[in-house]
């Protein structure tokens, strides 16, 4: 982990330098730590695929009394990671089922994905299920979050003309990222069903049903079980 | 009240939406800090308190009801049912009365205080309002024609003026474009160290210009070109102030409204209290960076804020 600054009030920690399921989970138990360990002087703590941003309040905290913390937060980590096995998956994260309605209705890009990725609808429905994705990264929008990895198999580069409106709840694949659109916006991923459950509520607490670090699987359901949930198409 | 005419822009602004960036939600907030505090104080009000933060200017709304406002930051004619009315003081307004704001000419944000606070509901813990996010504000949007403002009931108060020392200089918006005689400070961090040394030196001694890219997100500028040996990053979390240098090599000062994560390489970050005066200068005016150390920038900060804590206002009556 290097530890550098940001800004006048912002430090960043490097955990490595591509995107590994074993950073980000090492990135979600940090966030944990300090928040529990320096909460209340901390504004905001920003997780992200190999990063994480504190930014602090200079009348609670120097550089110098944070970057201590944030040994304290690490020593804690390490501690529990090797009397639970010295391995990243002793560090738990909650896993969330997102049900998806496939199928081209919901997901006009579905088939030509599958024949660029020479598959069958089913095929690809089936290798985006097997998944067990992981939340990289929360930005770009209130409430979108990056998901990977996606299998190689179903990984689409993004669309050369974005839409204008992705509807809200589309699920959709952009290289090796999976994503549920929070809510109507223009973009270029591909679309391949809908998510009924929103994944932005501003009156809901908590309003986002998903954080970073959190894993995620997809569940496919019946049309008929998308609208019983509140899906709209 | 209810505003005839929101001019270029104008949103409710309290001091900004903190600890929301993990679900993708910005700050917003007031562009100029201190202009907003002061604000506020010359009502009286919470430092937290909604205001309107209008944008060049062109602000015209008629008060339905008895007052205190007040009015700070860039430099503007006020008129009050047509008559002149000075900035950073308490004003009195009663049912019936127009206040009209013209255009700038130094500075480019004006906040309007009024007393008890524009009152709006609150979306995390704020009222600041992000258009980009839809959220705050008023159905998350910026003031339009007609709308009714709600404000607090009438309490009589001393009214206060802020002593002309102590009030910010902008800078001009005439011909030609005024040149900033104070640098915007930088810590360095990030990717500075992927710059090369004649960049940086360059970064630091050079003159760059406000573009017309110019606004709540982020300040575009013009000057030498500083590319960084980073082409592919991954995305990580952006702080206030953070300098990006995308691959055209023109560095971007990202202020309020910036995104929350992003994938380009940045020099360092602007100190707040100078993107405050950054965000109060228009196309054409010119900046130079200083870099100071965030021990430097500790320091600096609580001097100013000491001295902030000293400013006393002069009672009017």
């Amino acid at each position: 982990m290097r530890v550098e600054v940001a800004g006048e009030n912002a430090l960043i920690l490097y955990f490595s330098d591509e995107v590994s399921e074993a950073s980000s989970a090492y990135i979600y138990a940090m966030t944990q730590a300090l928040e529990a360990l320096i909460g209340k002087g901390v504004i905001d703590l920003v997780p992200s695929y190999a990063s994480l941003l504190i930014i602090f309040d200079h009348n609670v905290y120097d550089y110098y009394s944070l970057k201590q913390y944030i040994s304290k937060a690490k020593a804690v980590i390490d501690q529990t990671r090797i009397a639970s096995g010295n391995s990243t998956d002793s560090i738990e994260a909650p896993t969330i089922t997102l049900p998806v309605y496939y199928g081209t209705e919901a997901g006009p890009d579905l088939e030509e994905l599958a024949r660029n990725a020479q598959l069958t609808t089913e095929e690809v429905i089936a290798i985006h299920q097997a998944g067990l994705y992981q939340v990289y990264a929360i930005g770009f929008a209130p409430g979108f979050a990056f998901l990977g990895q996606v299998d190689e198999r179903i990984a689409a580069p993004r669309k050369s003309t974005p839409r204008k409106a992705v509807p809200k709840g589309a699920v959709a694949i952009a290289d090796r990222q999976t994503a549920v659109y929070p809510s109507v916006s223009p973009g270029g991923w591909n679309l391949i069903g809908l998510c009924p459950v929103p994944m932005f509520d501003a009156e809901k607490t908590p309003s986002m049903p998903l954080a970073t670090g959190n894993k995620v699987k997809f569940e496919a359901i019946s049309k008929a079980e998308f609208i019983a949930m509140g899906g709209e198409l | 009240m209810i505003v005839n005419n929101p001019g270029v822009l104008a949103l409710i602004q309290d001091a900004g939406r903190l600890g929301q960036h993990r679900i993708g939600l910005t700050v917003g907030g007031p562009m100029d800090p201190f202009a907003f505090r002061w604000a506020n104080r010359l009502c009286g009000n919470d430092d937290n308190a909604s205001v309107i933060e209008v944008s060049i200017g062109g602000f015209v709304a008629e008060f339905t009801q008895q007052a205190h406002i007040a009015i700070t930051g860039a430099e503007v004619d006020v008129k009050l049912n047509g008559q002149a009315v000075e900035q950073w003081q308490t004003l009195s307004v009663s049912e019936g009365d127009v206040l009209k704001l013209g255009f700038a000419h130094a500075g480019c944000r004006i906040y309007i205080a009024v007393q008890g606070g524009v009152q709006v509901p609150s979306q995390f813990g704020s009222c600041s309002t992000v258009v980009r996010e839809k959220i705050g504000g008023v159905d998350g949007g910026s003031l339009v024609k007609g709308q009714v403002l709600s404000i607090s009931p009438f309490e009589q108060r001393s009214k206060f003026i802020m002593p002309i020392e102590n009030r910010p200089a902008y800078l001009s918006n005439g011909q030609p474009a005024a040149k900033s005689m104070s640098p915007l400070r930088v810590v360095q961090g990030y990717q500075s160290d992927s710059f090369s040394r004649a960049d940086k030196a360059l970064f630091f001694s050079g003159e760059y210009t406000v573009s017309e890219r110019m606004d709540r997100m982020g300040y575009r500028l013009t000057g030498h070109e500083c590319r960084s040996t980073i082409t592919n990053m991954l995305s990580e979390g952006i702080c206030h102030g953070a300098i990006q240098l995308p691959p055209d090599g023109q560095p971007i000062v990202l202020l309020n409204d910036r995104q929350t994560i992003g994938g380009y390489p940045k020099i360092g970050s602007v100190m707040a209290r100078d993107t405050a005066r950054l965000a109060q200068m228009t196309q054409g005016n010119t900046v130079f960076f200083e870099s100071v150390t965030i021990e430097e920038a500790h320091a600096i900060n609580l001097l100013a804020e000491y001295k902030e804590s000293q400013i006393a206002l002069v009672d009017l009556d």
